[in-house]
């Protein structure tokens, strides 16, 4: 491109996508406020399934934003200098994450007028209250790091805070994992490897999302990613989808080891369409071993194959969350062990769900604010590296 | 018997059935019913609970539901998003074939797990076993529908009509089965438990398990009852016989 006419191209293309990412938000809001207006009846959510699509695209958020700070984590706590000049984009990127998926939660609420009333109630009790001080805090914190990275007198701080930022989101994530991991009476639920597993997913989603995100700005800025970059980015991603594997593989074999869990696997793995195909196709094979083939076979090297692995783990992380949230709510409450029940309220019968659209729409809502806050960010503060003596991104290969 | 002395007779008789009539309410009040003075806390030293006999549950029968769809101003439940406090189980016991039916309603646990996950204290127990939500702190988040074990929570789905007084509702708050609180507090039973009675069934006993005189502790004493769900010792204050 023009080297004059490069400032101009990149202001029209940034207020072109702010433009887009303000009309996805917008109906979000619009659909917020009609699902407010009307009730959650106008959702595909009832007493059986109280969390629906939202909530996948919420949860989805958080543990991504968790997991997106990989990379400052690797420079700062690591001692990486390679990943140094990517981790103010890796702590932008987790606030952008973590801004979009509180978005959705607290727009889903039956009242999130009374958003003061959870800011000033807390029960110490509840994993919940935890997360909001955790929520929180990593705003805080991450406000700080940024600022420790940008700022070149503020930069001894850099390693303390992001040693901080570390433990904090380790602790964010076990505590995401647990809200369900706590919930002592469901079958889907109820186990202490859940906060590991979300741990092992955040790592993957999130460093999924930092690559998108990385290449999105590199693309815009008509910049090629750093070859070698690229090339360990793809094995740590690689690795961490391994990971996630493994912690889903133990959650499932620990169920199927107990004659009391067996019902609901059956459900979960085989029986209960749509979810075992999500489960299957989605999450473990196009989600995972997809990925997994494109980022270690040494034909698909390229920043587009891991552009592509990348996507793919995103996607496989919707079915994953699909299945485990929804698909966990539709398999009844096991009340009475050695009766077959049945009742005019869920007993002994396998619910259904179908999302509607204001909730597709809140879901995107969420995306929409992510992108938003990541796309001015970086347009706003010193983010993103100073251009990469690279090689084209078709030349990377 | 001169007319002086039948006057005097019947006066006297009137006077008599005019104070019994002034007192026994009180008495009613003060040797069975308790009722609270407005504003006085719930006691710790009762725990309400009920019974449910499924020997005496008749099958197809749903007094209770209609009761408390009455008391509390409920709509009849016809779709999934629709409230239920209590709700009629049909069992099959999968090994005999055999059946019983009873009524599940909230367990109002010792240790609730609704009340543990709860972020801003909505949702609580009293001192006297009783669980609630307080409809001014529930932000309807539904963390307590997905964690209660007995599927007794509901969702307001969309905006209320027909509110009652003293059951006050909106859409946006998780509810469910109240015990009857307010008609306990003023010394009543619960609507379900009346009209259990008023179909002749009487399958469901309520009273304080804290008192062993109580009808309800000398029945648990006497005969084999469960709590659903014992395995999570949840200590429920609801109870049944037959299961």
């Amino acid at each position: 491109m023009d080297e004059t006419r490069r400032p101009a191209a990149a202001a029209r293309a940034f207020w072109t996508l702010a433009a887009a990412g303000a009309a996805v938000l917008a109906l979000a809001l619009g659909a917020a406020h009609y699902m407010e207006l009307h009730g959650h009846v106008v959702t595909g959510m009832s007493n059986q399934v109280v969390w629906g699509l939202p909530h996948v695209f919420a949860i989805f958020l958080i543990v991504a934003a968790s997991g997106a700070l990989n990379v400052a984590s690797i420079a700062s706590v690591f001692g990486e200098a390679d990943y140094k000049p990517l981790s103010p984009l890796s702590v932008l990127l987790t606030v952008a994450l973590l801004a979009g998926g509180l978005l959705v939660l607290v727009l889903d609420l039956g009242r999130p007028e009374r958003l003061v009333v959870a800011a000033t109630h807390y029960n110490f009790r509840s994993i919940f209250a935890w997360n909001m001080i955790l929520y929180n805090g990593l705003f805080a914190i991450c406000a700080l790091y940024l600022w420790a990275l940008l700022e070149r007198r503020l930069a001894p701080l850099a390693k303390p805070v992001g040693l901080a930022a570390f433990a904090w989101r380790v602790i964010l994530t076990t505590g995401t994992g647990s809200i369900f991991g706590f919930l002592v009476a469901r079958q889907a639920y109820a186990s202490g490897v859940i906060a590991p597993l979300f741990i092992a997913l955040s790592l993957a989603w999130g460093l999924a999302a930092f690559h998108l995100a990385q290449a999105f700005f590199a693309r815009l800025a008509g910049e090629a990613m750093d070859a070698a970059m690229l090339v360990r980015v793809r094995r740590l991603l690689g690795i961490f989808v391994v990971a996630a594997l493994y912690f889903v593989a133990v959650h499932h074999l620990t169920n199927l080891y107990w004659a009391k869990q067996a019902a609901f696997e059956r459900f979960i793995l085989v029986g209960g369409a749509p979810y075992p195909a999500l489960f299957w196709i989605g999450f473990v094979g196009l989600g995972s071993l997809v990925p997994l083939a494109l980022l270690f076979h040494p034909r698909f090297a390229g920043a587009r194959a891991t552009s592509v692995a990348a996507a793919l783990v995103a996607l496989g992380a919707f079915a994953f969350l699909y299945v485990f949230i929804i698909g966990g709510q539709v398999f009844p409450l096991e009340i009475f062990p050695g009766y077959e029940a049945r009742s005019a309220f869920h007993d002994g019968r396998v619910g259904s769900y179908a999302p509607s659209l204001p909730e597709f729409l809140l879901g995107t809502g969420g995306l929409a604010a992510a992108f938003l806050v990541a796309l001015v960010g970086a347009r706003a503060l010193p983010i993103l590296p100073a251009a990469a003596p690279a090689i084209p991104a078709a030349a990377a290969k | 018997m001169n007319p002086v002395d039948k006057r005097r007779r019947e006066f006297l008789g009137g006077a008599a059935a005019l104070a019994g009539a002034m007192i026994a309410p009180g008495v009613f009040l003060y040797d069975y019913a308790q009722a609270k003075a407005p504003g006085e806390p719930a006691s710790g030293k009762v725990r309400w609970g009920m019974l449910v006999d499924t020997t005496k549950c008749e099958s197809g029968c749903n007094d209770c539901v209609v009761a408390c769809n009455t008391e509390h101003g409920l709509p009849e439940a016809t779709r999934a998003t629709d409230a239920q406090w209590i709700r009629k189980v049909e069992l099959k016991d999968l090994r005999s074939g055999k059946a019983i039916s009873a009524p599940v309603m909230c367990q109002h646990c010792a240790e609730p797990p609704c009340v543990d996950v709860c972020p801003t204290g909505a949702s609580f127990k009293r001192e006297d076993g009783i669980v609630l939500v307080d409809r001014h702190t529930c932000i309807g988040c539904r963390y307590c529908m997905m964690a209660c074990p007995y599927n007794a929570r509901s969702f307001v789905h969309e905006p209320t009509t027909g509110q009652k007084p003293d059951v006050p509702r909106g859409k946006g708050c998780v509810e469910s089965c109240t015990l009857c609180v307010h008609k306990v507090d003023r010394g009543g039973t619960p609507s379900c438990v009346e009209a259990c009675a008023a179909a002749g069934h009487e399958a469901i006993l309520f009273g304080d398990l804290n008192d062993p005189q109580s009808e309800i502790s000398r029945r648990i004493a006497s005969v084999a009852t469960t709590q659903l769900r014992a395995d999570l010792r949840t200590d429920n204050g609801v109870r049944y016989r037959g299961l």
